[in-house]
């Protein structure tokens, strides 16, 4: 089953219509959207505007002012490496650059098959534990080049 | 007898395997038809020793750690359910001293408890403060928390009880108890480790802040960084409510509150509490003017409480121990304990909560065992990105609010984070410019642009390009960031990059006498 539902304006109305009467409804709606299609794509920008009777441009930069919303579906599987002071001090750095050399992708990029895309975070809160890395929702800690190797081959699997 | 094994469900025993572990213990239960019963627990906060596994026994609950998945059934072969010795057994954990010289009052059962029943919370002094606050009534709670001393955890210091009588005093209406749990700062994972292994602490305490101040709703911002934490909290407050702790009659009484957890979408300057605000109202999360203050017009400009995870979880055990137990400890204007954070390059990673009052070099060196790599430390980061860098001279600093400020740092959130001697620190101001630059909200100048000038600057100094004519506009760009922002992310930038500079002038290529002459 593929992760993420094709975009169609009348699903992502639905979706609006289950939020719309929450106070403040705007993260938990792009937060819905997201959770659905993998992204908020501007096609969503309009529908939110007319639901919350606010302009097209109050949505639109909410949408691009916090940096968990996307524009196009991620990769199947998301990488996250924390970049944070924590873990620079215990090898990040390294392990970025492993990372994006293994995958042959920058920051913020995607593989060409699609399998996985590489963000950089500012902080998991595993700070005791650096350097740290999320897979999907699977938290890493204590990582070493070793440790990022196996984890990098669980991501392309 | 059911063998009891404790294995924690927090994301830092998570991250190094814990789940595998749990596992393992099944697998091998099953297959020796061994009657045991696995709890999951927060953690204890020694994250070194995680996947810490905890047995049962007539002398306590003893410890083994770092447990590995594949090593678990030579560890029950070796005895280890019997609580038998081995070379990775701590002995009873209560007893070992890293977590016996701490003083445990805000995590008195993080790590002890099934974070997932309201029962095990309320058999380990649970819902103890809200009976008492319930018992005394609004303006004994506030008076109460007044008198335990405690100052917001989240970094400002703002004694709490203060902004708690602030909302008191305004007309009934529409309140609100906002609870920032947007913990971004590096180095920092206490109100996640609140949050994911002892949720019912938080509850309560926004429940006893609601009743103080005449507020029936709460918000948890909770940072979209934490899954686990957010399911934990999430489960919390469904059986909060099902228990009647939540709702229009809470604990049976006249007073009504309810809440719910709203998930923040990686923008750090949220961490801000008017720039929370703003997002919690649906709107793009800029940094508010102060005056108004949110305890006037705060949440959809209601009067609001906003605290800390911290700040509000420790409200509980001022209540139902009295705000002068709490009071008794700390230095100075600091009062009671701080969950201070110890991360980055550090061997014994984690949570040690205890008095104010503690040296830099006691927490680095003796607690923290120093770095993790073996090499020297070089440099202390304390209190998040926006705190100063600490060399080794200044160790004798004491944690406590006065005395950071007075060494010209901060203790913001309680972290510390230890580097080595291979730290770059020019490096690491370019990346507090870079930081601020990308997080910015972009509503003040000094801000948004200082950092974005900020970062060229360090470049062309990095680069020994007219480096001593810049050094001087960087100084000036720090002082104009430091009392123009509007809030602390670019008020504070200056610190990390002006304390790097100052202690350690010889990675930006300058020499030490140039600056103090410069000062």
């Amino acid at each position: 089953m593929p992760r993420y539902q094709p975009w169609t304006p009348e699903r992502a109305s639905e979706i609006i219509a289950q939020h719309q009467h929450e106070k403040g409804a705007t993260l938990p709606i792009l937060h819905a959207l997201q959770a659905v299609f993998g992204c908020v794509p501007l096609a969503a920008e309009p529908l939110i505007a007319e639901a919350l009777n606010i302009s097209r441009a109050e949505v639109h930069g909410c949408v691009t002012f916090y940096h968990d919303f996307r524009r196009e579906p991620p990769g199947r599987r998301t990488l996250k490496l924390c970049r944070a002071e924590s873990c620079q001090a215990a090898g990040g750095a390294a392990l970025e650059a492993r990372a994006k050399e293994k995958l042959g992708i920058g920051m913020g990029g995607t593989t060409a098959d699609r399998r996985v895309t590489l963000e950089p975070v500012y902080c998991l809160g595993l700070c005791h534990s650096s350097p740290a890395a999320m897979l999907d929702k699977d938290v890493y800690g204590m990582l070493d080049a070793d440790r990022l190797d196996a984890l990098l081959k669980e991501a392309q699997s | 007898m059911t063998v009891r094994i404790y294995i924690s469900r927090d994301s830092g025993a998570l991250c190094v395997g814990a789940e595998a572990v749990t596992e393992a213990f099944r697998k091998e239960a099953k297959e020796r038809g061994l009657d045991v019963e696995i709890i999951r627990t927060g953690s204890r906060g020694m994250y070194w020793l995680e996947p810490l596994v905890e047995i049962a026994t007539d002398q306590g609950r003893v410890g083994y750690g770092p447990v590995k998945a594949s090593k678990v059934g030579n560890l029950i072969d070796a005895g280890m359910l019997e609580g038998k010795p081995h070379k990775k057994c701590i002995g009873v954990v209560d007893d070992y001293p890293w977590f016996k010289n701490q003083t445990r009052l805000t995590f008195a059962r993080c790590g002890i408890i099934d974070p997932r029943s309201l029962d095990d919370y309320r058999a380990h002094k649970g819902y103890e403060g809200l009976k008492k606050a319930l018992d005394v009534g609004p303006e004994a709670i506030v008076e109460e928390v007044i008198s335990s001393g405690l100052r917001g955890r989240g970094g400002a210091g703002f004694p709490t009880g203060i902004k708690w009588r602030t909302v008191a005093a305004t007309p009934p209406q529409q309140k609100y108890i906002v609870c920032n749990a947007d913990e971004g700062d590096s180095g920092t994972f206490a109100d996640r480790m609140v949050m994911e292994g002892d949720p019912f602490v938080l509850i309560e305490g926004m429940t006893i802040a609601g009743i103080a101040v005449g507020a029936t709703y709460g918000y948890i911002y909770l940072r979209s960084e934490y899954p686990h934490a957010i399911e934990a909290m999430n489960i919390a407050v469904n059986e909060a409510r099902k228990a009647g702790f939540l709702g229009p009659n809470v604990a049976g009484s006249e007073y009504a509150f309810d809440m719910e957890v709203r998930v923040g979408a990686g923008a750090y300057v949220c961490g801000e509490e008017t720039s929370l605000l703003d997002s919690l109202e649906g709107k793009r999360g800029e940094v508010r003017a102060k005056p108004p203050l949110p305890a006037h017009i705060g949440l959809f400009a209601k009067p609001t409480v906003i605290n800390n995870v911290l700040s509000l979880a420790t409200v509980p055990i001022i209540m139902s121990d009295g705000g002068p137990f709490y009071r008794d400890f700390g230095m100075g204007k600091s009062r009671g304990t701080m969950p201070i954070q110890l991360a980055g390059n550090i061997k014994h990673g984690g949570l040690y909560e205890t008095a104010f009052g503690i040296s830099l070099g006691e927490l680095v060196d003796d607690i923290g065992g120093g770095t993790r790599s073996g090499r020297p430390v070089r440099a202390v980061q304390v209190g998040g990105p926006l705190g100063a860098y600490f060399p080794r001279e200044l160790f004798d600093t004491p944690f406590d609010y006065e005395a950071f400020a007075a060494a010209d740092g901060l203790i913001g959130h309680g972290g510390v984070v230890v580097f080595d001697d291979t730290v770059d620190m020019a490096q690491m101001a370019r990346f507090a410019m870079e930081f601020c630059a990308i997080e910015s909200c972009g509503k003040c100048t000094p801000c948004r642009i200082g950092s974005a000038r900020g970062m060229e600057l360090m470049d062309k100094i990095v680069a020994g390009d007219d480096r001593e004519a810049n050094l001087v506009v960087l100084e000036d760009l720090c002082d104009t960031m430091k009392f123009g922002s509007l809030c602390a992310l670019g008020g504070f930038t200056p610190y990390p990059v002006m304390s790097a500079l100052t202690h350690f002038p010889e990675d930006f290529g300058a020499g030490k006498k140039r600056l103090q002459a410069a000062e």
